[in-house]
């Protein structure tokens, strides 16, 4: 296998991930367009798989995409749709593409979704996912069974830093880690000396941290999340800061507070890079990224 | 006690089930269905009432005592001429009450309520369901609070990522089940055992459907 984005963590150096989504349909225009903007300025990009339980093109087909446009794809697998023998299928044919990277989550509920009648599978969690990638890369099955063709993974999964109660949680990334994920992509986080205490009990387990940065595009869609998405709290002053824009500036704004953050992570040390969320504004992340004026450092340091 | 409990469908399935069936006779349990309120006399007496209003006759009516007992000879010579006059039998029990009717009297049996689990009162007026006889119980890995029921995903490794504030992501009415298994393993001091991974579970203890020979 070669995953430049394994080589990327290994190196050393702050490594930047983003996220494409596939569409509602056939029509992949806008997805290669983000794919094209993002393929040169990141490490690798998530491909979502059915993200909020919508129904869209498969993650999968998304992730082959980005390989195909010389991107380096993150494939995200949720244990929401398939059972283990539908997972271990979609790994097998994964690898055999040349899509190296996985993010193991366990999903969303489906009746968050578009889909409110569909069963739900959860037959393996994203702890035991991961395990499952360590045990194909032997060779094996989750029956016991021998491969003709052994799988070969850069693998990952997701912590919420801030999640309440913050305990079982722990143990929760904890288990991850033990069952083979070599990196972890954070929820959201806004309060960064929340995230530092968090780095000095994370630096303890063999895997590198990208923190979690979602684009703040207005002060409601900041409340917003503080009262509807788990684990992501949005300090007041930051919502402050956002409601303080021009008119008509509040994008901007966000794009502004989003670099700073980048900035202060990269410049402090404070994690081994960040994973860039823009959730339908994939088209504004290389301008996050100028904003932190890390770009041009990174370039020479490559 | 466990308990089964139950919901009564809309009016328009209830409407759209009989419809074409002119003749009714009613039938409710003395059980579990009279503690949940869906199907005891006060609501049978109910229903009649909408069914006659709806153009319906009502060829008789019955609350079992326990409906998924078989009917006992002396119920059923009682009210065995109003049965017969019925083109269906309208049946405000829980599930097995409907299908044990259905196989002693050989009528159309037509379902008033849905049944939604098998649960348990934990406080006045409030039903949860602990366990979904997953056929391979781990209870004592959990403190012996059911993962497999009690969490939204059934998820044995911990929780999700959408628990929020002790809640489950789908309802804050619920509790997220890792947040008790977590808070109950804490008190016995216990907690090595939620460190534990572990292995994907065997949904195939007993293969539906179930049976067992003694
Ligand atoms: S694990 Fe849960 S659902 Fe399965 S038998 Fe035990 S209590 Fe019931
Ligand atoms: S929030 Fe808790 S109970 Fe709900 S699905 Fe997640 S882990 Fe399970």
């Amino acid at each position: 296998m070669s995953s430049s984005f394994k080589d990327a963590l290994k190196s050393g150096k702050f490594v930047i991930t983003s996220e494409v989504a596939p569409p509602k349909g056939t029509n992949l225009e806008k997805m290669a367009h983000h794919v094209e903007l993002l393929k040169d300025k990141v490490d690798a990009m998530n491909v979502t798989d059915h993200q909020s339980s919508v129904m869209r093109f498969p993650s999968l087909g998304g992730a082959l995409l980005v390989k195909e446009m010389g991107g380096e794809p993150i494939l995200q697998m949720t244990c929401r749709d398939r059972n283990r023998m539908a997972l271990e299928a979609d790994l097998l044919f994964a690898s055999s593409r040349g899509i190296n990277n996985v993010l193991c989550l366990t999903g969303d509920s489906i009746v968050l979704g578009d889909h409110k009648e569909a069963k739900s599978v959860f037959d393996v969690d994203s702890s035991q996912l991961l395990a499952t990638i360590r045990l194909m890369e032997k060779g094996k099955d989750m029956g016991g069974n021998n491969l003709d063709g052994a799988v070969s993974f850069c693998a990952g999964a997701i912590v919420t830093p801030e999640a309440n109660p913050i305990e079982p949680q722990l143990i929760k990334f904890e288990k991850k880690i033990e069952a083979g994920a070599e990196f972890i992509q954070t929820q959201a986080v806004y309060d960064l000396d929340n995230f530092k205490r968090f780095m000095e009990y994370a630096r303890g387990f063999p895997a590198k941290i990208l923190a979690g940065v979602i684009l703040l595009t207005s002060a409601p869609m900041a409340r917003f999340m503080n009262k509807n998405v788990a684990g992501v709290s949005v300090p007041q002053s930051l919502i402050d800061e956002m409601a303080s824009a021009p008119k008509g500036g509040a994008l901007a704004k966000g794009i502004e507070i989003a670099g700073r953050m980048i900035k202060q992570i990269w410049e402090e040390k404070m994690c081994d890079g960040v994973h860039i969320m823009a959730i339908g504004k994939e088209e504004l992340v290389p301008e996050i990224i100028e904003m932190s004026g890390i770009f041009p450092a990174l370039k020479t340091q490559d | 006690m466990i308990r089964s409990i139950t919901q009564q469908k809309s009016e328009e399935e209830i409407d759209q089930l009989l419809s074409g069936l002119g003749r009714i006779f009613v039938i409710g349990c003395g059980t579990c269905v009279t503690l949940t309120h869906t199907g005891g006399r006060t609501e049978v007496n109910v229903m009649k009432e909408h069914l006659a209003n709806k153009g319906k006759l009502i060829t008789g009516d019955l609350v079992l005592p326990v409906a998924c007992d078989n009917m006992t000879a002396e119920a059923l010579n009682e009210h065995g001429q109003q049965i017969d006059q019925a083109d269906a039998l309208l049946i405000m029990t829980c599930a097995f009450g409907v299908q044990t009717i259905a196989k002693q009297l050989k009528k159309l049996v037509v379902p008033a309520l849905d049944t939604l689990f098998i649960g348990k009162e934990t406080a006045l007026g409030q039903f949860d369901e602990v366990c979904a006889q997953c056929g391979t119980c781990i209870l004592g890995e959990t403190g012996g609070i059911c993962p497999v029921t009690s969490c939204h995903k059934g998820l044995v490794n911990g929780p999700c990522g959408g628990t929020n504030d002790g809640k489950c992501e789908i309802d804050n009415a619920k509790d997220c089940a890792w947040t008790l298994i977590y808070n109950r393993l804490n008190e016995l001091g216990r907690l090595d055992g939620m460190r534990k991974l572990q292995k994907p579970r065997n949904h195939q203890g007993e293969p539906s459907p179930g049976k067992f020979i003694l």
